[in-house]
């Protein structure tokens, strides 16, 4: 069964921008496009381990900062030809709060 | 997904590359608005057609030269009709009709039918034996009188006559190349490179005989030998003619399309009938015909781009450049280098190397160049020549090529021909030569971004990139990537840099969107390329009224601070001129420890920097910083960064000026300013130059009777000492010059252009001419600036630390504990 969290209210994260959420299994980049989707991925570039979170958002993409590899925000894939694939977590928006669901973590503190 | 009968119907006469490119660009725009049908008489799928000379060489087998074999065709829903001729457009019933009688109806024609090897009329010519060299049933008869006869007789000495001729005599046969002129290749060299070519051919067994003509092919049944116009004959048992090719354009002729020396076409490759468009060999276009490969490429694309309904792409003409397939052989040639009252010639020739360079010049440009034998700066020597590039500042070093510009990078290797497998080429990515061309090979690869995106060859620091082209040059037998003339700002827009910049001031256009609905970018947007510039080029052009972007910003802007691989992030407070105080030296001790800071490292621009970093404490590390005196060092900026000096007069005994000064009063009159791309600058107090001026963006060099201002130099990927712009004989004066030049920078620099590639588009003269003799455009670009400046000079660091500028972006969202 799907547990949501609330994480938060989607105007705390800038459009075509991300906010971190910690977690004890590492960072969660929490991403807000043009249109108002939000799309979760582990904060960890396939590539190098880079953090996605910091990297510039176009369309349903980000761009990691350290070597360039772009990644699509719905399927956590690199963008060919690079290779590789993030982590995806369910996140939803719902009366501008977002809703993220991650296995193991539970609760805000 | 379309329904294949309400889709439109595109018929493609010709499966040769041109054809094929085509289609392959027209599905990457629009994979579902035809139904494809493609007519090809060689019954194979689409091959390259320029590695027949590798072929027939042995050095590759048919299989490698394919480029698109039937599987493709099905994979993507095209029916092929290999081994059939079309033998008549009927353009009335808009039908074409097969030598079978099968007709097959279009909505819109695509004729690619290439070229035709050119038969002499010569008596005998229809001989067995007597072959042109076209295609892979050409290549097949002559392997195979290679294993049955010995003799061979070549007819031409251009490109493809001496290609075959290599082939041939590597087969075993004995191979006498006639030529009617004296010059071996006479339409890409000179008498001097033909003459060194000669004799490196001659060296491996090819025999020549010219200037000859051919009078007749001799033989009964078969050829036996040839007799040229001087009464001499010569045993042949095998002729090939290669003394050109002609467009194929019988087929259009006859359906009354406008034909001259090719099917003529207008910019967007269409015919005289709109329905019908033609590429490649078999076209005439502003009253050129090509028979080389990237013309051809150039074409495919525009074509594609109509087919798809895309209109806005059109076809200019291109400039060519031609290498030798004979392995062992480095030959480059490009443009135009016929003699001429207006043209100059710079030459170099060292017989012993056996190197030949001659690059002609008109109004100031390359127009044409040829290599023999050290072919490395080929590339660059024709990008120079597409570009119309101003060399004159660079003219005395031009024929030593780039790297002793300091532009060809630092892999001091010239030949890809020459190295192993193993051979690092990009040193940045760890790249070799052997992973590239199997890349290359394996994926169909035809352009350096195609390569780029694949390996990761060249696309960092791009010093490689003169090497990565031969390899694929190299590779497929042919310089495809040859960039285009005007280059697009990136892959979002078809606009470059230059016309963004005018039409955000023409139009008025003051946010991102703005622009890129202006100008119909192709994706919602942007990218990580283009976000960047163009938040760039609104800030420099509406100063005080546009509203930096954050988010287009790349991340080390955005947080100032540099992002390091681990995630955690750098600081340099600024040391104006490279001086601090004992405060301040404290303050950055305190910070260190405070905040754990594992390295403390003196940088090379006269500061000191604290690595390591934790996002989080930035602005608490800030906070202590600003309460110590010190700001932002800007090291992450595309824009001022340090103020290089050294002690000057106040304390060197052979100082001249006072360069510690004129260094921090640079520093305070431009800190904060962004620039298309980083901007060092350096002040030394006398020439001994202790500062480094001469290969900083800016320099100062003192002397006793004033100022020497120096720009454009480099040393960083590419080494280049400055260019010496003007001397003053005031601090003012120099301040004004400088803050003049780098203005004229801001407002015509490409995003990511340092200053001395600036200066190497523009033109040396060109700036001085704007920012030293015209004294009122001078004080008007200093006015400028300093407008700019005072909308550009807040301390980012104190802004966040205490004014709680972007809180947000240093705090995690949330925290999540385990349940």
């Amino acid at each position: 069964m799907t547990s949501w969290i609330e994480i938060g209210a989607l105007d705390d994260i800038p459009r075509l921008g991300s906010r971190v959420v910690r977690t004890p299994g590492g960072n969660i980049a929490v991403f807000r496009t043009e249109s108002d989707e939000v799309f979760a991925l582990d904060d960890r570039c396939p590539h190098k381990g880079g953090p996605l979170s910091q990297g510039i958002v176009h369309n349903k993409r980000v761009t990691c900062p350290l070597h360039n590899f772009v990644i699509e925000l719905a399927s956590g894939q690199a963008v060919a030809p690079d290779e590789g694939c993030t982590h995806t977590h369910p996140a939803k928006v719902e009366n501008g709060v977002v809703w993220l669901s991650v296995r193991q973590a539970a609760a805000v503190s | 997904m379309l329904d294949k009968v309400t889709k439109q119907k595109l018929v493609v006469i010709g499966n040769g590359m041109a054809g094929i490119r085509t289609v392959e660009a027209l599905l990457e725009r629009a994979p579902d608005l035809y139904d494809i049908t493609v007519f090809g008489s060689e019954p194979y799928g689409n091959y390259n057609r320029i590695l027949l000379s590798p072929v027939l060489a042995g050095e590759k087998t048919v299989d490698d030269i394919m480029l698109n074999t039937v599987d493709w065709y099905e994979d993507n829903n095209i029916t092929l009709r290999k081994g059939e001729t079309i033998a008549m457009i009927d353009r009335r019933t808009c039908e074409v009709v097969t030598d079978a009688g099968d007709r097959v109806p279009y909505d819109r024609l695509l004729i690619a039918t290439g070229s035709n090897p050119i038969m002499l009329p010569l008596p005998g010519k229809d001989l067995p034996g007597v072959i042109g060299f076209r295609d892979i049933y050409d290549v097949d008869r002559m392997i195979k009188a290679s294993t049955d006869y010995r003799n061979a007789v070549v007819i031409g000495g251009g490109l493809l006559g001496l290609e075959a001729a290599n082939g041939l005599m590597k087969r075993g046969m004995n191979v006498t190349v006639v030529h009617l002129l004296d010059t071996l290749m006479e339409r890409q060299l000179d008498p001097v490179a033909g003459g060194l070519l000669r004799k490196s051919l001659e060296e491996r067994g090819m025999v020549f005989k010219m200037p000859a003509q051919t009078q007749a092919i001799l033989g009964e049944d078969r050829v036996t030998g040839v007799r040229f116009g001087d009464g001499t004959e010569l045993a042949a048992d095998l002729v090939v003619m290669a003394v050109g090719i002609r467009p194929n354009f019988e087929l259009a002729k006859k359906a009354g399309l406008y034909c001259e020396r090719g099917i003529v076409v207008s910019d967007t490759m269409q015919t005289y009938d709109g329905r019908i468009y033609a590429v490649g060999e078999c076209v005439q276009h502003r009253r050129q015909t090509y028979g080389l490969v990237a013309p051809l490429f150039d074409q495919a694309k525009v074509c594609a781009n109509h087919l798809a309904m895309k209109g806005f792409a059109t076809y200019d003409g291109s400039v060519t450049s031609t290498k030798l397939k004979v392995t062992g052989i480095d030959l480059f040639s490009a443009g135009d280098f016929a003699p001429g009252p207006d043209k100059e010639e710079i030459v170099l020739q060292d017989a012993n190397r056996g190197v030949y360079k001659r690059i002609i010049l008109k109004d100031k440009k390359i127009v044409g160049a040829v290599l023999y034998g050290d072919t490395i700066d080929g590339p660059w020597y024709f990008q120079h020549l597409r570009d119309g590039t101003d060399v004159s500042h660079m003219r005395e070093r031009l024929v030593f090529g780039a790297a002793n510009l300091g532009d060809g990078g630092v892999s001091g290797q010239n030949s890809v021909a020459a190295m192993s497998d193993e051979t690092e080429i990009c040193g940045c990515n760890g790249v070799c030569k052997g992973a590239i061309v199997k890349a290359i090979s394996e994926k169909k690869l035809f352009t350096l971004d195609d390569v780029r995106a694949h390996t990761k060859a060249s696309s960092s620091c791009g010093s490689c990139t003169g090497l990565v082209e031969q390899v694929l040059a190299f590779t497929l037998g042919g310089d495809y990537s040859a960039a285009p003339k005007v280059k697009p700002l990136c892959k979002c827009t078809d606009h470059s840099h230059d016309d963004v910049r005018r039409v955000i001031v023409e139009q008025q256009l003051k946010t991102i969107p703005a622009v890129m609905r202006f100008m119909e970018w192709k994706t919602l947007n942007g990218c990580h390329s283009c976000r960047p510039a163009l938040n760039y080029y609104l800030l420099a052009t509406w100063p005080g009224e546009y509203r930096d972007d954050q988010q287009s910003r790349f991340i080390n802007e955005r947080v100032h601070a540099n992002i390091q691989k681990d995630g955690t992030y750098s600081v340099v407070p600024r040391m104006w001129g490279g001086v601090t105080t004992p405060g301040e030296l404290r303050a950055i001790a305190d910070v260190a420890e405070k905040f754990n800071i594992p390295t403390v490292k003196v940088t090379g621009g006269q500061r000191i920097d604290l690595l390591g970093v934790k996002k989080e404490d930035l602005p608490a590390v800030w906070a202590d910083l600003n309460d110590a005196g010190m700001v932002s060092g800007h090291a992450y900026a595309k824009g001022l960064r340090t103020v290089k000096t050294c002690v000057g007069s106040e304390w060197c005994r052979f100082g001249t000026q006072d360069s510690t000064g004129l260094g921090v009063k640079l520093e305070k009159f431009m800190w904060g300013s962004w620039t298309p791309a980083k901007v060092k600058l350096g002040v030394s107090g006398c020439p001994r130059n202790c500062a480094e001026a001469t290969c900083k963006d800016v320099g100062v060099v003192c002397v006793d009777s004033g100022y020497e201002i120096h720009f454009a130099g480099a040393a960083g990927l590419h080494i280049k000492g400055t260019e010496f712009l003007t001397k003053v004989e005031t601090e003012d004066e120099t301040l004004e010059v400088i803050v003049a030049l780098t203005q004229l920078y801001r407002e015509e620099g490409w995003y990511l252009e340092r200053m001395y590639k600036w200066c190497d588009r523009v033109g040396l003269e060109q700036i001085r001419k704007r920012v030293v003799d015209d004294v009122a455009n001078r004080k008007a670009l200093f006015a400028r600036f300093a407008h700019s400046q005072q909308f550009a000079q807040t301390d980012p660091w104190a802004e966040r630390a205490s004014r709680g500028v972007d809180r947000n972006e240093f705090a995690p969202l949330a925290e999540l504990e385990l349940a």
